[in-house]
């Protein structure tokens, strides 16, 4: 699993941040940061569908290894 | 259109007039002048129909929203009409309502509450507007929002919990004897009214002893919106009040927000009084009545769901996704637009100086974008609300209003375990929606 964050849309709601601490993190301005490059471990897949379900302006995807 | 006031002319050392009352004239075209709407609202009346003679300002909206816009879309209307207010036009669907919300081009944000008075394309003047970056538009939004920014991230506001506490807990002590099954307290006049107040008065540092007077700016500035403008004393009142704050700021420096924002600079230039005062109106305003009110519905809630209430005393980690559902259910505030210029939108034909209602809590209970979204699910996993609006005037002060909510829900349910609703509720008027008098009987305290 990959997660993309397109910091065009974020607009700093911070859903992901409290919602996967591990997978996003925030800057000086309130918008998020990715904090994973390449796979996203098992354990936090959950987390990251979380994430990008939650995403009031739909700036997380989330792509499935086939 | 475009231009923005030149720093060089005005320092910020010496100052400035600012806050002049708007001057109301017949024609905003091209002008700094108001216009005062050929709108009386005793000549309208109560609605008769939401769908054509749309009012959110009639005490029975805020009361019934839900089924308001229930019934809009029900009866297929995904934008409402009225000829109040000079004209009006209420998109109800969450892709109708995010479609204005990211169109800055054809929706200009330099009014922000609907009102009988329309300010002119150069009022204030576009695109900075009164009170930046909430009535301001590309590209000086941006600027203006990016020196707010940093106060309110996450990591700024999250120290401020144990502060919010301690402030419940003062204001639940305050309360008094409390005898178990017969009390009756007001939660939102005893408890729901004063959190916010206090924090950004704090954050402002602006005096305790005057949290009274912020409550009367907003109830003038948001609730008064169909009275002629020259009676709205408070607008007045709150300019020059904080050309007085920033004045005494000026004098006896300090570590606040009033002193960052006078300190900042645009483009290399340090900001204009008008400007840091726009900005601290904002602060002042935006805060207070919205948070309120979300505490207020949240307890309005629970009072009625002691299922909820348990949920939330047995499992606290339920809280993450509780506080979303709060927020979605009873989305307090509801912006405005004005229209840019003519355009056809979905069939609309809007004319340039319409108003547009941005309603957020409506958006939130599209079922074309929430499951069951008329129902209270206290652990709802999957919940893109748009409570903090949608595009780039999202809530500059959602991380705050949320700490807020979140700690002022926690103390109040761990005080009391068990209360119920013990008589009238009486919502608030207008833009933001929430409870003004909240009866609530106390069943149980703890120990």
């Amino acid at each position: 699993m990959r997660v993309h964050l397109d910091s065009e849309k974020c607009q700093g709601h911070n859903r992901c941040y409290a919602l996967a601490p591990e997978l996003f993190d925030v800057d000086d301005f309130g918008q998020a940061v990715l904090l994973v490059e390449g796979d996203v471990p098992e354990e936090l897949h959950t987390k990251a569908r979380l994430a990008a379900a939650n995403c009031p302006e739909y700036a997380i995807k989330i792509t499935e290894n086939s | 259109m475009t231009d923005i006031i030149d720093p060089a002319t005005t320092t910020a050392t010496e100052p400035q007039p600012g806050f002049v009352p708007p001057t109301f004239g017949d024609s905003p075209e091209g002008t700094h002048v108001w216009q005062r709407v050929p709108y009386n609202a005793d000549h309208y009346g109560p609605v008769r129909d939401f769908a054509t003679d749309f009012d959110h300002a009639d005490p029975n909206y805020n009361r019934n929203a839900p089924e308001v816009w229930k019934e809009l879309r029900d009866g297929g209307c995904p934008v409402a009409h009225s000829d109040r207010y000079g004209g009006m036009w209420i998109p109800i669907t969450h892709d109708t309502v995010n479609e204005v919300a990211y169109d800055t081009e054809n929706f200009t944000s330099r009014a922000v509450v609907v009102s009988v008075g329309r300010p002119g394309d150069l009022s204030l003047p576009a695109p900075i507007g009164g009170a930046p970056p909430i009535t301001s538009d590309p590209p000086f939004h941006n600027m203006a929002r990016r020196l707010l920014l940093p106060a309110f991230a996450p990591k700024m506001i999250e120290p401020w919990e144990p502060e919010i506490k301690l402030l419940c807990q003062r204001l639940l002590d305050e309360i008094g004897e409390i005898t178990p099954g017969e009390t009756i307290i007001d939660a939102a006049i005893q408890y729901a009214q004063n959190i916010p107040v206090n924090v950004i008065g704090r954050m402002l540092g602006f005096p305790e002893q005057d949290e009274e007077l912020f409550r009367k700016f907003v109830h003038d500035v948001i609730e008064r919106i169909a009275e002629e403008p020259g009676t709205r004393d408070g607008m007045d009142d709150l300019g020059t009040y904080i050309f007085a704050q920033i004045q005494d700021h000026r004098d006896n420096p300090r570590d606040d927000l009033t002193n960052y924002l006078m300190n900042v600079e645009i483009e290399g230039f340090p900001v204009t009084d008008e400007i840091a005062g726009g900005m601290i109106i904002l602060l002042l305003i935006a805060g207070i009545d919205t948070t309120w009110s979300a505490i207020g519905s949240s307890l309005w809630h629970l009072a009625q769901h002691p299922e909820d209430h348990q949920r939330l005393l047995d499992d606290p980690e339920v809280m993450t996704f509780a506080l979303e559902e709060f927020l979605r259910a009873y989305a307090p505030v509801t912006m405005a637009r004005m229209v840019a210029k003519d355009v056809d939108f979905h069939g609309c034909p809007m004319k340039k100086d319409d108003w547009v209602l941005l309603p957020f809590p409506a958006a939130n209970r599209d079922p074309l974008k929430f499951e069951g979204p008329d129902e209270f699910i206290v652990d709802r996993e999957e919940n893109r609300h748009a409570a903090f609006g949608l595009g780039i005037h999202r809530c500059l002060g959602s991380n705050l209003a949320r700490l807020e909510l979140k700690v002022a829900i926690e103390e109040f349910i761990k005080r009391f375990p068990s209360f119920e609703l013990a008589g009238d509720t009486r919502w608030s008027v207008g833009q933001i929606r929430g409870p003004r008098e909240l009866p609530i009987r106390i069943l149980e305290v703890a120990n």
